[in-house]
């Protein structure tokens, strides 16, 4: 038996770098021994996709991405949702499960994000492993931007209409441009048709390619660490293997694997007993179908964009000749593009929030609390004491990263030590 | 190799195919781009919009979709109407002088932006980011406005306000007042929307 297998391996090994792969990214793919439970949430993420990706599979088969209203007159994608919900076996599940995936894969990235400015990950070489991620977390914006407008419920369309005419404040061109991707005058049939390719075909592939590239990225660098140590520079003179490393698998597969039990039991928990987390993962709202001559009284997006948009929304002052309503794009726009110089803004020597001096440590629990308040105010109407606290916010957001390079070379940091700290 | 020399008859046509062979590709995009522009069905949508506004009482307002769009007809009081000069200088653009050929016709560069000053028609879209505003028509406090309310819009999405001649005031996220679509009117009580006798 055992030879026979080690014959058909041998066969496909001689065509096929099966062996070479497993061992090159699990079993010899050496990763730091002291990892700690931030660095759950990259697999996480990737379990999560895995999760939409079924998920999304199976809702295509029963959603019609169709504006025109049934003979009852409700919008057909709407009644295709409620059908799902209402009528298909286990379809609610399903769905539930995709949507409440929807939320879970922002808490999942965000948590993702913030190890990366704990430890430094995103410090040469590291470079492109960071590029990578931003660049996912910008598809993932636009899938979830894209994937809203498909149960065509009230918020769906003005969340919808408010995001493309973000374009329209471009001079001269913004126009045509939010025309050409609505492909109407309004939100309408060719714009749900179109959102529904990029949702399930364009968006999705990108996505896979992006995670591959992040993941071969990663792994010709080798990881990070909370002790931002590299751990390729200590090396075992017999066998080279980085002494401080241990095989992927099966260390750090049963280590996720342990943390996706834990994932799932929060994650079913909202599925199962409330999959609209009180309005935050399904909004109330949308569960009126697209009424295109009636914007409800108080529209607010997901709370995972919530940040971007209390950005948006602070923006109400004219100068240097640009409308507040361009500026608010600017700056939104510039909110998520400047992570993508992070790794060029932070001049500090060390990696690791643990020999990092006080300025930084400050530095990031105000840009931490900033982003939760904006996020907090990015759900609420706006009052102009909020709107005055959200201006607040949005230039101590920015201050972070553009004061950076000043204040990463005054920092007194501790030198980090020469190996990984590991207690036992 | 690198004794050799350069075969430039050859090197010129490599450097010539992979030209066109370039804008061949970048022309491939025209039909894949274009594709996503307004069909010629979209195009042709958007015939005028009669309304009969015989039964539509002071201080009423009507919401008729024109192109897709919530247009307003609303029939002002003479307390509505008063109240247009009254705020005048809180406005961003009171005389309507901004962009006058996308925002307001010639027939209602006027005080009450209308071709009849008590019935306003503006597209109920705001100039920001295109939510439809909400009626606050109650002056004062009972709007939750503030005591100076006098009445007007507020757009629930980022707080512009307009007054009730669809005037945007100063400081607010819209730039622009609320377009006043084209349209004349068919008899006393009927109006078309959409169409004006110039035929813009």
């Amino acid at each position: 038996m055992t030879t026979q297998n080690q014959g058909l391996l041998a066969w496909i090994d001689a065509r096929f770098p099966l062996t070479a792969t497993i061992r090159a990214h699990l079993t010899e793919y050496y990763a730091p021994k002291n990892f700690n439970f931030w660095y759950f949430f990259g697999s996480l993420a990737l379990m999560v996709l895995v999760l939409q990706i079924v998920t999304g599979i199976f809702l295509v088969m029963h959603y019609k991405p169709d504006a025109s209203l049934n003979a009852s007159g409700v919008p057909v994608a709407f009644a295709s949702v409620e059908y799902i919900m209402r009528e298909v076996n286990w379809g609610w599940l399903i769905r539930y499960l995709h949507s409440t995936g929807a939320s879970a894969f922002f808490i999942v990235v965000y948590l993702h994000m913030l190890r990366g400015f704990l430890y430094g990950s995103y410090h040469k070489p590291r470079e492109l492993v960071w590029i990578f991620g931003v660049l996912i977390f910008l598809c993932l914006m636009a899938e979830a931007f894209f994937g809203y407008l498909l149960p065509w419920g009230q918020m769906s369309y003005w969340g919808a209409q408010v995001i493309v005419n973000l374009f329209s404040a471009i001079p001269w061109v913004g126009e045509p441009l939010s025309i050409w991707i609505r492909g109407d005058y309004v939100i309408g049939d060719a714009t749900l048709n179109r959102f529904f390719s990029f949702h399930v075909i364009a968006i999705p592939l990108v996505l896979i390619g992006l995670v591959a590239a992040h993941l071969v990225a990663l792994h010709e660098v080798g990881s990070n660490n909370p002790d931002g140590v590299e751990i390729k520079k200590k090396v075992d003179p017999k066998t080279g293997k980085p002494l401080d490393g241990i095989p992927f698998h099966p260390y750090y597969t049963v280590k996720d694997i342990f943390g996706v039990v834990v994932f799932l039991m929060f994650f079913c928990a909202v599925v199962f007993f409330g999959p609209e987390f009180g309005g935050y993962f399904l909004e109330y709202n949308n569960f009126i179908p697209a009424d295109p001559l009636k914007t409800p009284p108080h529209i607010a997006p997901v709370w995972y964009f919530t940040p971007f948009y209390s950005i948006l929304r602070a923006n109400t002052v004219n100068f240097f000749y640009v409308d507040a309503k361009l500026w608010g794009v600017i700056f939104m726009g510039l909110a998520v593009v400047v992570f993508f110089f992070l790794p060029w803004l932070d001049k500090s020597p060390v990696k690791s929030i643990r020999y990092r001096g006080p300025i930084y440590k400050t530095a990031l629990v105000i840009f931490v609390i900033c982003f939760a308040v904006l996020g907090y105010l990015g759900i609420l109407p706006p009052t102009p004491e909020r709107t005055l606290t959200a201006q607040i916010c949005t230039i101590l957001y920015f201050a972070f990263f553009l004061l950076m390079p000043i204040y990463t070379r005054l920092d007194r940091c501790k030198t980090p030590p020469e190996r990984v700290t590991f207690d036992h | 190799m690198s004794e050799q020399q350069v075969d430039r008859g050859r090197r010129n046509i490599l450097v010539w195919t992979s030209a066109v062979g370039a804008v061949g590709g970048v022309a491939t995009l025209v039909p894949f781009v274009a594709s996503m522009s307004p069909s010629e069905r979209a195009k042709a949508a958007g015939a005028p919009v009669e309304v009969d506004i015989s039964k539509l009482e002071p201080g009423g307002r009507v919401i008729v979709e024109w192109r897709g769009k919530p247009v307003w007809v609303i029939r002002r009081t003479p307390e509505m109407l008063a109240s247009l000069a009254s705020v005048e200088a809180e406005l961003a653009d009171p005389k309507s002088e901004r962009k006058p050929d996308e925002f307001t016709p010639a027939y209602a560069r006027n005080q009450y932006r209308s071709i009849k000053p008590e019935v306003l028609v503006v597209v109920g879209i705001c100039t920001h980011l295109g939510c439809s505003p909400t009626e606050k028509f109650r002056s004062g406090g009972e709007s939750g406005l503030g005591d100076a309310w006098r009445g007007g819009f507020l757009c629930p999405c980022h707080g512009s306000t307009f007054d009730l001649a669809g005037r945007v005031f100063k400081n607010k996220p819209a730039p622009d007042n609320l377009p006043v679509p084209p349209h004349m009117y068919l008899s006393d009580t009927r109006l078309l929307i959409g169409e004006d006798k110039k035929g813009a």
